[in-house]
């Protein structure tokens, strides 16, 4: 098994799937040629050639909107949108138009389609360069978000994404692409969407995050470990559909539950919902469960969330009931 | 698909040949001077004429229908018909696509579609070809017809088109893709991103603008500082035309030139059509609070169902005896979709979840716990 970046993870399942289906192509801004502002495509251009990898304008509606109509005539297209920022002009297209043409056509028309977006913040982006998005699309019937934070489950994810028949939203923390590697095997596995991962045992609190903040979750249990608390970590990976059974057994054992996001606290009630449903759960009566993101401001802060090293009372802090809300 | 046997039947054999004119024929037995100076014959100048009737006479029926209380909302073609049939006569049933918009009752019976399909949606009824009874009346769509499902929001169905159509030239398959909405609809995003990345692939695309004068209340002069939209066609590198609505042969001549370009691989056309809104905007409007009375009874001088039938009179194509019986069997056609639609089951309440994704998940590991098969997996 190989060590492999996130980055090179995510490209390498793109080679692979265009070489095993033809009807795969990749389109966006900046993935030809050049291979991606963050290089996730490159090499794809020079593999696969013009009609496969696709330079396109500046038009993030159109990239989503004719992406979805060659879905529907026999292609799969896995569309880059340059940053997760600017999303927004294919917002229609996405929660309008791909998320509802099954459902609306009585399963007539299908969007296989994977939407690839890279995410986050704590890479000097402030504004428009750090955003957090995942929670306006995981609200949206018809939609599924996926959130991988290792290099093993980028691959098995997007493989699951690209085959998936309907369309798929793919977020990648960009402070990951290189700075997180792990071991890849070389066999063609997939990851079901909708299974999470208990990345550590733990008994006495379960601490739920996704993409980076499953990592930092599992820094903050090592810390808190030697004032001995144990944590159990789960890395939710999926959004829609969302495993809630693994989530709901681990809060059962450890009766508490603290679910850990880089987005706004104020604004995360979808993501709220891997914790929320432990307090009503039969069989945990005990059950506490709190939420800890970043401030309620359009400018995150520096280091995105659940910074321990975070001094300021009033900032998210991963230990300590002061930031960490409760709900 | 049961449900369109009859209606199918008839679309078949009225329209046999859509698609197949090619430049222009001689005339000849079968072939008028009229025919043959737009590369068609008699029987499908006949079966344009007797599709403009049966989407004006469901149109109709329709509005009875809602006044009666019989169907909650209409959204109207009447007044499009002649440029939506004449148009869509151009490309070729079953292999082209067409992403329409809510108006496009002429071009959806053109493309496949009976009076019942039509109907059926009216009522929301199980058999509801286009959504099983889900969508709003006017939310049209048929996947074996190449009849892109329609949203609400308006112009986005025209990225599909031109993705369809890009998904055509990837694969070589030889379809061209056209894509028709209204001329305020035509002001948005999408339509400009769209037209501008079927100009650089120069895609075997078509946009196709039903410019009636209105958005609902607001007039052309307050949507667009030109007179023509299609005028904007040169901003994508492809060629736009502007037709009279109401000629309906001049409309079919123009869209055939723009499906044979793009055939060849010449690229795409923007068509714009004058026509006329017959009716309200919808059956919630009153347009009479933004119409005058003289323009009314102005427009129904443009309407291009009489003059389309005063053409083929003089060409000696439609007799007074085919008139009569065309005439016929479209009120037949129209009182069969009406019965039929009324007497149709109502979707089951059991259904109202399935669909969100699909249901099978060929080549995934099931997890531990399975799939949540019905709903959205979390809701
Ligand atoms: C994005 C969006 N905005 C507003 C509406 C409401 N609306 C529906 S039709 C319409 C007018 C469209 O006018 P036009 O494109 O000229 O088409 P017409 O109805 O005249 O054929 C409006 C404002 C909508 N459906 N979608
Ligand atoms: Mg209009």
């Amino acid at each position: 098994m190989a060590i492999k970046t996130y980055i090179e993870a995510i490209r390498e399942t793109l080679a692979e799937e265009m070489r095993r289906d033809g009807s795969v192509i990749v389109l966006g801004e900046d993935v030809g040629k050049k291979g991606g502002v963050f290089l996730a495509t490159d090499g794809l251009w020079a593999e696969f050639g013009d009609d496969r990898v696709i330079d396109t304008p500046l038009t993030e509606s159109m990239i989503v909107g004719a992406s979805i109509g060659a879905a529907i005539n026999g292609l799969r297209p896995v569309a880059e949108i340059q940053f997760a920022d600017f999303i927004a002009p294919a917002f229609n297209q996405l929660v309008n138009e791909a998320a509802r043409m099954r459902y609306r056509s009585n399963n007539g028309f299908g969007v296989p389609m994977t939407v690839r977006a890279p995410y986050g913040g704590g890479v000097h982006g402030a504004l428009y360069h750090s955003q957090s998005v995942e929670a306006f699309f995981a609200h949206v019937p018809g939609l599924k978000v996926v959130i991988p934070s290792t290099p093993h489950d980028a691959k098995g994810l997007l493989r699951t994404a690209i085959r998936d028949d309907d369309p798929v939203l793919f977020f990648e923390h960009k402070k990951m692409y290189r700075s997180v590697r792990g071991e890849v095997p070389d066999t063609d596995y997939t990851i079901p969407l909708g299974s999470a991962a208990i990345t550590r045992p733990g008994s006495q609190i379960t601490v739920i995050g996704y993409g980076l903040m499953a990592h930092y979750a599992l820094e903050a249990a090592e810390l808190v470990a030697d004032e001995g608390i144990d944590v159990e970590v789960v890395d939710v990976r999926s959004l829609r559909p969302l495993d809630k059974a693994t989530i709901l057994t681990s809060v059962q054992k450890t009766g508490k539950a603290m679910v850990v996001y880089a987005r706004r606290r104020s604004t995360t009630s979808t993501v709220r919902s891997p914790g929320s449903p432990a307090r009503t759960s039969p069989g945990c009566p005990t059950t506490t469960s709190s939420r800890t993101g970043s401030w309620s401001t359009p400018r995150r802060s520096r280091t995105a969330s659940a910074s321990s090293r975070h001094t300021d009372r009033r900032g998210p802090r991963l230990t300590g009931g002061r930031a960490a809300e409760p709900s | 698909m049961a449900t369109t046997k009859k209606a199918s039947a008839s679309t078949a054999d009225r329209n046999g040949s859509n698609g197949a004119g090619a430049g222009h024929g001689k005339a000849g037995p079968g072939v008028s001077k009229l025919a043959a100076s737009v590369g068609l014959t008699d029987a499908d100048l006949l079966g344009m004429y007797r599709t403009i009737l049966l989407a004006r006479q469901v149109d109709e029926r329709m509005w009875v229908l809602n006044r009666a209380g019989r169907i909650p909302f209409v959204i109207s073609g009447q007044g499009h018909e002649g440029a939506q049939v004449a148009i869509a006569w151009a490309l070729q049933k079953g292999k082209d696509w067409i992403a329409p918009f809510y108006r496009s009752v002429g071009t959806l019976l053109t493309f496949g579609m009976g009076a019942r399909d039509l109907m059926t949606a009216q009522f929301a009824k199980s058999v509801d070809i286009s959504s099983g009874g889900r969508q709003m009346p006017g939310h049209y769509g048929s996947q074996p017809m190449h009849l892109v499902s329609l949203s609400s929001p308006v112009a986005t169905q025209m990225l599909h088109a031109v993705g369809i159509a890009l998904a055509a030239k990837i694969r070589k398959t030889g379809e061209v893709a056209m894509s028709s909405m209204g001329e305020g609809s035509a002001n948005q995003g999408d339509v400009h991103e769209g037209l501008n990345f079927a100009g650089i692939h120069k895609l075997p695309f078509i946009l196709v603008v039903e410019n009636n004068g209105y958005a609902i209340s607001v007039p052309v002069s307050k949507q667009l500082p030109i007179e023509n939209v299609a005028d904007r066609a040169a901003g994508y590198g492809m060629p736009g035309f502007v037709v009279d609505g109401a000629d309906v042969l001049e409309c079919y001549r123009v869209a055939k030139e723009a499906v044979d370009r793009a055939r060849r691989g010449d690229g795409s056309t923007f068509i714009e059509a004058k026509v006329i809104r017959l009716t309200a905007h919808s059956s919630d409007d009153q347009q009479t609070k933004y119409r005058t009375a003289e323009e009314l009874a102005d427009i129904a001088n443009k309407d291009p169902l009489p003059r389309f039938r005063k053409e083929l009179q003089d060409a000696g194509v439609l007799t007074a005896e085919l008139e009569a019986r065309i005439a016929a069997e479209v009120k037949a056609d129209v009182e069969d979709a009406t019965t039929y639609a009324e007497e149709a089951p109502e979707p089951d309440p059991a259904t109202a979840m399935r669909w969100v994704f699909a249901e099978e998940w060929p080549g995934e590991t099931p997890p531990p716990w399975g799939f949540t098969l019905r709903g959205t997996g979390g809701h």
